[in-house]
C-alpha cells in the first residue's frame, strides 16, 4: 500500500504549522521560504489550503532537470533532489506547473517535499487534519462515499 | 542571535530617515522582547508627560523571541506607545501574520519617532527600508488601504495600518493587521495618525534561528499535546470561538448589560457563539502558528447589515450587543465590521456608545445633541454611532474622545464605565472580585487580558476560586499580571495560556533564545515588566488615586442575578496588593522592590 500526503483544503484554518514544520525539519530554522509545503489564503473568499508536491508519475521537474539531480524512488513513489548533483539552473522550478519545486536562495538548491522518508513533518504538526498521510485513494474514496450520500438523501426525497 | 533576529529598525518619520540598530543582548534578556522590551525602550526614551498624540511620543513595534516559531500561537506583536485615551504606557497586542513577517523581514522591533510632513507608508522587505507617499491612502478605510499597500509592494506582504479613525486620531482608533486582526485597546492607532503614517508593510525571506532545535521540537509537540488535552483550547474556541463565553458569563451573573446598570442580559441566547456558529459562520480561521484557530469568518446576509467579516469576538459582541441593549446580531456583525475597516477598538467604541446611550435614557443629552433618539436596545443607531465615530462625524466627534471625556462634557463622568479613562470589557467586576482588582490596578486602565482572573473566578482554570470572595485575590491578580507580561513579551498568544504555564513558556524560550533562567527568575521578569510599566504610569502622573473603580461598581450592587447585591470590595483587596507588590500605601515601588528587580 503506497501512502501519500493528501489535503483536505476545507479543514485548514491558514495557521501555517506546516510551513514551520517543514523549515525546522529541513533547514533547521524557522523560515517559509524552506519550507516545502506553503499555504495559500485567500481572505476574501474564505479559502486556504496547503499546496505541496503530488510526487507526479511523469515529473515534469525531473524530465527538465538537465543534471540528473532529481530522481524518482519507484518504491515509494516520491521525487526527489540530490543536493549534491542540483547546479541550481532552476529548469525544474520553470517545468513544474504547480509551483510545489522551488530555488532556495540561500542554499542555492532547488527544494521540493520527499515526504520525509515516510515520516512527513507536516503532517505531525497540522492541528486540523488538513494534511494527512494515508493510502493515497483515501480522499478520492471519502469523495465517492460523500456523493453517494448525496445521491441517496436525494433518491430518498423524489421517492413516490 | 537565537529566537530573537537581533536588529531594530528606528524610523524617524520627521527626518524621514531609518537606521538598523542592534539589538542588545542583556537588555532583551532582561525584558524579553515585544511588550516588555517595547516598554523598556519607550520608557528610557520619552518622557512620560510628553503629549500622546505630539511629534515627541514614539510608537514601538515590537514581536518577541518565540514569534514566527512554532511555539504555540506564536505570531503576536505589540503596539507600545504613551495612550491618548488615558495617558498611560499602552501595549496592544495582534495576532494575524504581520509580527512573524516583521521578524522574517529582519527585524525584532520597529521604532517609529518624530512626525511625518504628509501622510507615508513604510515598506520594509528583507533589511531594506522605504518611507513612500500615501497622500491617496488617507481617509481610506484599512481594508482599501491593505489592499493597495499591497498591490503596490508584494502580494505576500503583510500590512498593519490605520483607517479613518486613526487618521482623524479617534482616541480609542486601533491598528489593524491582515485586515481583521487588531492592536485594539488604548488608541495605539490614534498615535500612528498623529505620525502622518497610514501603514507598515513587511515582507521577507530570512530565518529565526534556535539555540536547541531538538528541545524546541519536543516543547511544540508537548505543547500541541496540552492544548489538545484542554477542553477550551480543543473544542470551546475552535468550536463557538470566544464568544462561547457569552452564556457562561451570562449564567454567572456578570454579563454587563445596558452600560452595566444590569450584569444579566436577556437576549444573551441570541448573541451567543451557539448562535453565530449556527448562523452566519462561514469557517474558521487561525493566526499564525495557532493550533487553536478561535477566529470567525462570518457572513450576514440580511439586507440591513449585510457584510462579509471576522468576529465578531465575545468583547465586541458584548460591548455592541448586550452593553447596548442590542440583541441583533447581525447588527452587531455589521458594528464589528465597521470597527475593523474603520480602524477602531470595539470595546471602546461599544461601551462609549452604550455611555451615551444612558445618558439619553437619563436626559442629560437629547436628540438635539445626538442628532437622533440614542435609545438602549435600538441596532440601527448602535451601527450609525459606529459609523459616526470612525468618521468623526456629528455626535460621532464627541463619543470619538471616549466615554470618560464624553460624560465629562455633558457633566457626568460617573456613566463613564471606565478606569484610568479606558473602558471596561465584558465582565462585570462586582461579580468576580479579582477581576474587580485586576481592572483597578491594570497599568493600561480597564482591561481583562492584563491578568485574567475569570479563568480561575469562572472557568475553574487552573482552579475554582469563590469569585465573590475577596481572600486571597490580590495574590492571584499579582501572579497572573507578572505571568501575562511574559506571555506577552515572548510573542505567544495569551489564550496558551489555558492549557500551558509558566514551565512550557520557560521550556520554549530556553530552547529558542538560549537563555539560562528558572522559573523563579521568569516570574520575576514579568513582575520587572509590570513594575516599569508601573515606574512609566507614576512618572506620567498618575497616583494610587487612579487606582480605582467607576462608582456604579464600588457603590450599586448587581440588581438581579447570580450576584445580586454584589458591590466590588476594592478597599479590602488594594492595600494587600499594593503590599504584596512591594509598594508604598500610595502604590509607589520601594527603593527595596525596585533594586530586586534591578530597575534601580
Amino acid at each position: 500500500m503506497i501512502k501519500k500526503i493528501s489535503v483536505y483544503p476545507e479543514k485548514c484554518t491558514g495557521c501555517r504549522l506546516c510551513e514551520l514544520a517543514c523549515s525546522l525539519k529541513k533547514a533547521g530554522e524557522f523560515n517559509p521560504t524552506a519550507s516545502r509545503v506553503r499555504v495559500s489564503i485567500f481572505g476574501e473568499d474564505a479559502f486556504y489550503t496547503p499546496i505541496v508536491c503530488t510526487q507526479c508519475d511523469e515529473a515534469w521537474c525531473l524530465k527538465a532537470c538537465p543534471s540528473g539531480a532529481i530522481s524518482r524512488d519507484y518504491g515509494a513513489k516520491v521525487v526527489k533532489v540530490d543536493p549534491e548533483r542540483c547546479v541550481g539552473c532552476r529548469m525544474c522550478t520553470m517545468a513544474c506547473p504547480f509551483g510545489t519545486i522551488t530555488y532556495y536562495a540561500p542554499e542555492e538548491k532547488a527544494i521540493k517535499c520527499d515526504e520525509c522518508d515516510g515520516e512527513p513533518e507536516c503532517v505531525l504538526f497540522c492541528p486540523t487534519g488538513a494534511l494527512k498521510y494515508e493510502e493515497e485513494s483515501t480522499p478520492t474514496r471519502l469523495k465517492r462515499v460523500v456523493t453517494a450520500k448525496k445521491i441517496e438523501s436525494s433518491s430518498k426525497e423524489v421517492q413516490p | 542571535m537565537k529566537g530573537w533576529i537581533g536588529k531594530i529598525l528606528r524610523v524617524n518619520l520627521t527626518k524621514g530617515e531609518w537606521k538598523s540598530e542592534d539589538l542588545d543582548k542583556s537588555l532583551a534578556e532582561k525584558f524579553i522582547g515585544g511588550r516588555g522590551l517595547g516598554s523598556k525602550i519607550l520608557y528610557d526614551e520619552i518622557d512620560p508627560k510628553v503629549d500622546p498624540l505630539s511629534q515627541d511620543n514614539k510608537l514601538v513595534l515590537a514581536t518577541g523571541p518565540l514569534t514566527g516559531t512554532s511555539a504555540s500561537a506564536a505570531g503576536r506583536y505589540m503596539a507600545i506607545t504613551k495612550s491618548p485615551l488615558t495617558g498611560t504606557i499602552a501595549c496592544s497586542n495582534s495576532g494575524g501574520h504581520f509580527g512573524a513577517e516583521m521578524k522574517f523581514a529582519g527585524f525584532d522591533m520597529i521604532i517609529l519617532e518624530g512626525k511625518s510632513r504628509g501622510p507615508v507608508y513604510l515598506y520594509v522587505e528583507d533589511g531594506k527600508v522605504e518611507i513612500r507617499e500615501a497622500k491617496h491612502l488617507w481617509g481610506k478605510t484599512t481594508h482599501e488601504a491593505t489592499d493597495k499597500v499591497i498591490l503596490e509592494t508584494d502580494m505576500d506582504a503583510k500590512v498593519a495600518c490605520i483607517g479613518p479613525a486613526g487618521d482623524k486620531q479617534v482616541r480609542f482608533a486601533c491598528i489593524i493587521n491582515d485586515k481583521h486582526r487588531a492592536a485594539g485597546r488604548s488608541g495605539v492607532g490614534a498615535v500612528m495618525g498623529s505620525k502622518n503614517l497610514k501603514a507598515v508593510a513587511v515582507k521577507g525571506t530570512g530565518s529565526i534561528t534556535l539555540a536547541d532545535k531538538e528541545a524546541f521540537r519536543k516543547a511544540t509537540l508537548d505543547g500541541f499535546q496540552k492544548i489538545e488535552a484542554n477542553p477550551v483550547t480543543s473544542k470551546g474556541l475552535p468550536t463557538y470561538g470566544t464568544a462561547i463565553l457569552v452564556n457562561i458569563i451570562n449564567a454567572s451573573g456578570i454579563f454587563p448589560t445596558r452600560n452595566f446598570q444590569e450584569s444579566v442580559f436577556e437576549g444573551a441566547e441570541k448573541i451567543s457563539g451557539e448562535m453565530i456558529a449556527d448562523r452566519i459562520l462561514v469557517r474558521n480561521r487561525a493566526c499564525f502558528a495557532c493550533p487553536i484557530g478561535c477566529g470567525r469568518v462570518v457572513k450576514v446576509t440580511n439586507p440591513k447589515y449585510e457584510c462579509f467579516s471576522e468576529g465578531p469576538e465575545y468583547e465586541s459582541d458584548w460591548s455592541m450587543g448586550a452593553c447596548c441593549g442590542v440583541d441583533n446580531l447581525d447588527a452587531i456583525a455589521k458594528g464589528n465590521y465597521l470597527c475593523d475597516i474603520l480602524g477602531l477598538d470595539p470595546i471602546s467604541t461599544g461601551v462609549t456608545i452604550a455611555c451615551a446611550m444612558e445618558l439619553f435614557e437619563r436626559g442629560i443629552i437629547s436628540s438635539k445633541e445626538v442628532g437622533r433618539p440614542l435609545n438602549f436596545g435600538d441596532a440601527d443607531v448602535m451601527v450609525e454611532m459606529v459609523r459616526a465615530i470612525g468618521y468623526r462625524e456629528g455626535f460621532g466627534d464627541a463619543l470619538a474622545e471616549g466615554s470618560y471625556r464624553m460624560a465629562e462634557r455633558f457633566g457626568h463622568p460617573e456613566y463613564s464605565i471606565s478606569v484610568k479613562k479606558q473602558e471596561f470589557p465584558a465582565y462585570d467586576g462586582r461579580g468576580a472580585q479579582g477581576m474587580g482588582l485586576q481592572y483597578a490596578t491594570s497599568n493600561r486602565g480597564a482591561c481583562h487580558v492584563r491578568g485574567y482572573m475569570t479563568s480561575p473566578e469562572i472557568l475553574g482554570n487552573p482552579v475554582k476560586l469563590d469569585p465573590f470572595e475577596t481572600k486571597d485575590k490580590a495574590q492571584w491578580d499579582k501572579t497572573f499580571q507578572d505571568l501575562t507580561a511574559v506571555v506577552d513579551s515572548s510573542g505567544i498568544c495569551l489564550f496558551n495560556t489555558f492549557a500551558l504555564g509558566g514551565a512550557e513558556i520557560l521550556e520554549y524560550l530556553k530552547a529558542a533564545t538560549g537563555v539560562k533562567m528558572d522559573l523563579g527568575e521568569l516570574m520575576r521578569t514579568g513582575e520587572r515588566i509590570w513594575n516599569l510599566e508601573r515606574l512609566f504610569n507614576l512618572r506620567s502622573g498618575l497616583s494610587s488615586k487612579d487606582d480605582t473603580l467607576p462608582e456604579r461598581l464600588l457603590r450599586e450592587p448587581i440588581p438581579s442575578g447570580p450576584a445580586k447585591g454584589k458591590v466590588v470590595e476594592l478597599d479590602k483587596m488594594l492595600p494587600e496588593y499594593y503590599q504584596l507588590r512591594g509598594w508604598d500605601k500610595d502604590g509607589i515601588p520601594t527603593k527595596e522592590k525596585l533594586k530586586e528587580l534591578g530597575l534601580e
